[in-house]
């Protein structure tokens, strides 16, 4: 018989084991594994490392190993928002550091804390997307990219991005604020 | 399904037809490139208003093989008067065009018209004039930044006029997610002609005959390679596709796996056919999320027709192809690393011998390839090996696409035959530096390849030659940089970028790239000695002769080939500690000339970190302590107040 707790762990995992499945449990499909986690939880956190390994018959050092060889992996959250600027050459030769500078200062971030606290924003240097024709290039959650970047354009975009935020979250609140008003219309006012 | 040579020809000759009823047809880019600049919406209205003016042709052409012929096209409204009105007109989009600087780009045929930075508000004039009324915008047009004149058409563009494009024949031409265009444009009947007329020796025999060499960076000769892996006696191989365009300044792969998916899949079979392969992979990075969903939609597709899967075209040659993702590691181009990495493992090299020819992917004889080495196949086996020779020198036939970014005029993709001198490739193709200032030097090859300056600018584009004076042709990066880039700080750049990539398995690449890199950055910093150049360079000789595999032998190049035409630079840095170019920012403080300041506020307002302050009116002050050394003040500055030094 199952515990409770077992049950939750169970169903914790139940994406992940989607994903493995998906894959027919193969070690050869490892990586994309990884890539569809990460894709899901936004990172990769360390309970489901261990628990790829175990579903994979595996040793969990041979998934971490592969977790912290390649660059597109993360142990550690990253934001809503991934803010990518790329350091190709040819990017890097047109002036990409100067947005970088530009990011962190705006977000707050720096070079070792790339995450801001409420988990919104991660800035990530890319060594080059292949765009090189617009250097320098900057992307937003990959498939939103910004050519022929000049501090004066990128503040504008993360100046969008913030706001665009901040109304999503406005929304949510009046949102929640909307519920918590029927629920309370529900119950009736306790105080009469 | 496709059952025979036959019926891909009917099938050809349908879509054809089907084609031939557009009389007009706008193609707009949807490479990465135009995609950013918004080139989707200018698509999106172009369709919207031909629909409304109901002279929209769909191609539909029901392949008969696969379906029964449903309406032969849901087509043309009925007041346009059918397939056959004058104003038929398709649209669609198609990969990169390779003039990633003046995206988006709509090109209409027949006529070849190429209209540059055009908008969505664009799209209205483009259909009322141009697709109905056969009339050429001039302002749309590109207009050569030298003479002044505007060109008519995308072949008279000088960007365009010396280039011959071999691989990027279908890039911007058709649209990439339908076979079909593929197929008319001649797409699959390579490999049915192979498997129709040839043996896979023969196949091989063309392809040695017509000395094609590996387009990924060493330029082994391909039909070696498969003359290797075919004398190999196995019931099972492999070949590989290499996607994994790693180096920093190159995006051919991308532009050809995203503009001709099916090109790359065919060259991929006739390989497979040739060394007796029964399965193949494409290695993609994971960075180019347009490659890969066109590459799978392309699978699929050609999945459907029964080009790939069980006895091919009625033949008994059997493939199929599944594609990998990789997560961002340059080594994995290094081929024993990507057969670790495909079967699911740390993409780290090991030793040769065994090749992976006789000992691969799973243990067994695998052939990997470069994108463009395949896209270069499904030519070399119905033109044959002379026509392929006719282009490039004797050693190097063929063409070569290159990736011309950094300060040059016209950036993006180009196909210039092999052997064609740097010189014209950048000052007439590219069309000279930017905003008028002077060339320093151009890095070719990526973090594997050198820096060449203005003493190199003849040397011919080919394997041989380029080896000769330290670089490569690579993948074929060729990144341009002007008076304002510093040479130790560009070297510095890629042995972080190698040093960051190394594996970490050999030591010579381990620990030399890291003393190589602590090396330049004391150098950059300021605290260099004359000594440290020639340990650099003993150090740099030494990486060369130890590594493992070819990212440590080559990590070295960009040192050795800076050393060797930039020494002044170096010695600059060490000796007098200055930067020449104004780069290195421990050699530099910035300050504002009070004199010539206006306190007109630009400074302060592009100044990333706000390290600049002062009323309106009143003159700036730079506070060093915030200063980042970006230049970005400098750039802005009408009146030349601000100082570096």
């Amino acid at each position: 018989m199952q515990t409770s707790a077992s049950c939750q762990v169970q169903r914790q995992f139940d994406k992940v084991n989607a994903i493995i499945e998906k894959h027919e449990g193969k070690v050869t499909n490892l990586i994309a594994i990884l890539q569809e986690i990460q894709a899901e939880y936004r990172y990769l956190p360390e309970e489901v490392l261990t628990y790829v390994a175990t579903a994979l018959h595996i040793p969990p050092a041979t998934v971490y190993g592969v977790a912290t060889f390649y660059t597109q992996f993360s142990l550690k959250p990253k934001g809503k928002y991934v803010i990518k600027v790329c350091d190709g050459t040819a990017c890097h030769v047109r002036g990409s550091e100067k947005l970088r500078y530009l990011i962190r200062d705006k977000l707050g971030i720096d070079e070792v804390k790339d995450t801001t606290d409420d988990l919104k924003f991660t800035l990530e240097t890319v060594s080059c997307i292949g765009a090189c024709g617009l250097a320098p290039v900057v992307t937003v959650n990959d498939h939103e990219v910004h050519g022929e970047m000049t501090p004066e354009a990128l503040a504008v975009v993360v100046d969008q991005l913030l706001f665009r935020e901040r109304s999503e979250e406005s929304t949510e609140q009046t949102q929640q604020k909307q519920d918590e008003r029927k629920d309370i219309g529900k119950e009736g006012c306790r105080s009469c | 399904m496709l059952k025979s040579h036959h019926d891909l020809q009917a099938l050809t000759a349908d879509v054809r037809q089907a084609l031939g009823q557009q009389k007009v047809r706008a193609l707009v880019c949807a490479g990465t490139g135009c995609i950013a600049n918004g080139s989707l919406r200018v698509y999106e209205r172009l369709k919207e208003l031909i629909s409304a003016r109901g002279i929209l042709v769909d191609l539909d052409v029901a392949c008969d093989a696969c379906h029964p012929r449903h309406s032969h096209s849901s087509t043309v409204s009925p007041h346009a008067g059918g397939p056959t009105t004058p104003n038929a007109v398709g649209v669609a989009t198609s990969g990169c065009h390779g003039f990633c600087q003046m995206g988006p780009l709509v090109r209409v045929e027949p006529r070849g018209i190429l209209y540059v930075r055009v908008k969505p508000e664009d799209a209205e004039e483009i259909v009322d004039k141009t697709l109905i009324e056969g009339r050429v915008i001039e302002r749309l047009l590109y207009r050569d930044p030298v003479t002044g004149r505007v060109t008519p058409t995308e072949e008279s563009v000088p960007f365009y006029r010396r280039q011959v494009r071999v691989v990027l024949a279908n890039c911007g031409r058709i649209d990439p997610e339908d076979i079909r265009e593929s197929i008319a444009s001649g797409g699959y009947h390579a490999i049915a002609k192979a498997l129709e007329e040839m043996t896979p020796e023969e196949v091989i025999e063309i392809v040695s005959r017509s000395g094609l060499r590996g387009r990924g960076g060493a330029g082994f000769l391909t039909g070696r390679k498969w003359t290797f892996a075919r004398a190999v006696k196995s019931a099972k191989k492999y070949v590989i596709c290499n996607g994994d365009e790693g180096d920093p300044g190159a995006f051919m792969d991308r532009s050809v796996m995203e503009g001709d998916p099916h090109k790359v899949i065919e060259g991929l079979m006739i390989a497979a056919y040739a060394v007796g392969a029964g399965e193949g992979f494409i290695y993609v990075r994971a960075e180019y999320p347009v490659a890969v969903t066109r590459l799978r939609k392309a699978v699929e597709q050609a999945r459907e027709h029964g080009l790939l899967g069980r006895d091919i075209l009625g033949s008994s040659f059997s493939f199929d192809v599944t594609i990998k993702e990789g997560a961002g590691a340059f080594v994995c181009g290094e081929e024993t690393a990507l057969i670790s990495s495909i079967q699911g493992k740390r993409g780290m090299p090991s030793p040769k011998p065994p090749y992976p020819a006789v000992s691969g992917l799973f243990g067994e004889p695998t052939v990997i390839n470069n994108v463009e080495t395949l896209a270069n196949l499904p030519s070399i086996i119905l033109k044959g090996p002379d026509w392929f020779k006719s282009y490039g020198t004797p050693d190097s036939a063929g063409t070569k696409t290159f990736a011309l970014a950094g300060q040059v005029a016209n950036t993006g993709l180009v196909e210039v035959p092999m052997g064609l001198p740097l010189r014209d490739l950048i000052f007439e193709i590219g069309g000279g530096i930017r905003s008028g200032k002077r060339f320093k030097a151009v890095q070719i090859g990526g973090p594997s390849g050198g820096c060449l300056g203005e003493g190199q600018l003849d040397v011919p584009m080919d394997y041989e030659s380029l080896a000769k004076v330290g670089a490569m042709v690579g993948s074929g990066g060729m990144v341009v940089m002007d008076e304002d880039s510093c040479m130790v700080e560009v070297a510095r750049f890629f042995m972080k970028f190698t040093q960051n990539e190394s594996c970490g398995k050999c030591v010579p690449c381990r620990e030399g790239t890291k003393q190589m890199l602590a090396l330049l950055t004391k150098i950059t910093a300021g605290k260099g000695t004359k000594e440290d150049l020639d340990l650099l360079e003993e150090l740099a000789l030494t990486v060369k002769d130890g590594a493992l595999c070819g990212l440590g032998k080559t990590a070295p190049n960009p040192v050795l080939t800076t050393l060797k035409y930039f020494r002044d630079e170096y010695e600059a840095h060490v000796i007098e500690r200055r930067c020449p170019a104004g780069v290195c920012k421990a050699l530099q403080i910035y300050s504002i000339d009070p004199e010539k300041c206006r306190g007109c506020t630009l400074c302060a307002r592009v100044c990333p970190v706000g390290a600049i302050t002062g009323e309106r009116a009143r003159s700036h002050r730079i506070d060093p302590s915030k200063c980042i050394k970006c230049n970005a003040c400098i750039e802005k500055c009408r009146f030349e107040a601000i100082r570096k030094g």
